[in-house]
């Protein structure tokens, strides 16, 4: 399985990014080969408008199964994240990305 | 004439002189009032008259089509609001998003984007002697202002002469829908408290106002409370003060109940006669 986070940095430790739309990085963890990736959205700071579908759009590159975030992705970018069958966890606003994986292992994030 | 009412703050006074100048003008000569600020009209709580024309306005937006569509990207890519996206095999379209600009639509070689009408508000036009109110208000959940402000401005020019004189109570702020009022008005009028905030915004508007190139003068409202900075500016800046409306709880009483300031306050009425001094003469020299 193929797990996303919103963070503000790029491997397990960082804090988590609350927003979806302009998170600052995404942080992807592979469980299957224990590996880490990591996508730099800043350049989504420019984007005065749209910023939810265009980070959604940029997450279907991916191929990640479950989307963790803080906030929840609003209107536009939950349209675009429901074609690609994404499962949606949210509240993980105020952890680090270590401690929203194992949140959502325990099963103590609300799904979205 | 255009004369635009705008202010960078919101709240210093904008309704309180469009209404009054223009039911005071209109004493003498036929006047329109148009309440430009489509999001939240507030004009008509001022303004009682009776309702000649009413119509829905609707914004044009592309709806994919995929019969032809060979999902080449063409649309994703010259869209500047990320309102059309290419998702896998399909094309998303985000209607609020959609400034209704056409290209999608336009340069989609397989002319799989049709333009199909949304609607997106409603225009009223009333009428009291003589003085004709236009009043256009945004359907709940409708994100984009300039386009029925557009189409608005269209029904004043295609409805009204231009020797007659507009007041526009504009939106508030300095960006896109003030900026689409400004642009098609003839001369404007800034409305501002003297205070910090009032003036930090003044001069937004000011920039805004200069940069498109219009003639324009400042009314100082509430005046008496604050400082003397927005003063000190407008003199540095070489900007008219054109009139003053003093702070006083008789307006904010008279205002609360929906009534019109001039009949029963003389600051008031020699502040609005200030200001239709400043529009005739104005309007000689753009003439």
């Amino acid at each position: 399985m193929k797990i996303v986070f919103t963070a503000k940095g790029t491997d397990m430790s960082v804090a988590m990014d609350p927003r979806f739309g302009r998170t600052e990085y995404f942080v992807i963890f592979d469980e299957e080969s224990k590996t880490v990736e990591s996508f730099d959205n800043r350049a989504i700071e420019k984007e005065a408008h749209g910023a939810g579908p265009r980070t959604a759009q940029k997450l279907s590159e991916y191929g990640a199964q479950v989307l963790i975030t803080g906030n929840g992705p609003g209107g536009n970018a939950a349209a675009v994240l429901k074609t690609l069958g994404l499962e949606i966890y949210v509240g993980a606003g105020t952890m680090t990305v270590q401690e929203a994986y194992d949140a959502y292992k325990s099963g103590s994030l609300t799904k979205a | 004439m255009k004369v635009a009412i705008a202010s960078g703050k919101g709240g210093t006074g904008k309704t309180t002189l469009s209404t009054n100048l223009s039911s005071y003008m209109a004493e003498s000569v036929p006047v329109v009032l148009a309440d430009l600020d489509v999001e939240e009209p507030n004009s008509g709580l001022f303004i009682q008259g009776e309702l000649i024309h009413q119509e829905d306005k609707f914004i044009k937006v592309p709806e994919w089509d995929d019969t032809n569509c060979t999902l080449c990207g063409k649309c994703q890519e010259v869209c500047n609001f990320n309102a059309v996206m290419k998702m896998g095999k399909m094309i998303m379209v985000f209607p609020e998003l959609c400034h209704g600009c056409y290209a999608c639509s336009e340069l989609c070689p397989a002319g799989s984007l049709p333009m199909v009408p949304k609607k997106m508000g409603v225009l009223k036009s009333f009428r009291s002697g003589n003085l004709s109110f236009i009043e256009s208000k945004l359907d709940i959940g409708v994100e984009q202002a300039v386009p029925l402000i557009s189409q608005t401005i269209h029904y004043l020019d295609e409805n009204f002469t231009e020797e007659t004189i507009q007041i526009i109570d504009s939106p508030p702020g300095t960006s896109c829908p003030v900026i689409e009022v400004v642009k098609e008005s003839d001369l404007v009028i800034l409305i501002t408290e003297p205070t910090p905030f009032g003036l930090h915004d003044l001069k937004l508007a000011v920039d805004t106002v200069r940069q498109l190139g219009k003639p324009f003068a400042v009314v100082i409202n509430r005046h008496g409370i604050g400082d003397n900075n927005v003063e000190k500016y407008c003199e540095e800046e070489g900007i008219e003060i054109i009139a003053m409306i003093p702070n006083d709880r008789k307006i904010a009483e008279t205002y609360s109940r929906g009534e019109l300031l001039y009949p029963t306050i003389p600051g008031v009425k020699e502040a609005i006669k200030n200001v239709v001094t400043y529009i005739e003469s104005a309007g000689q020299g753009i003439k």
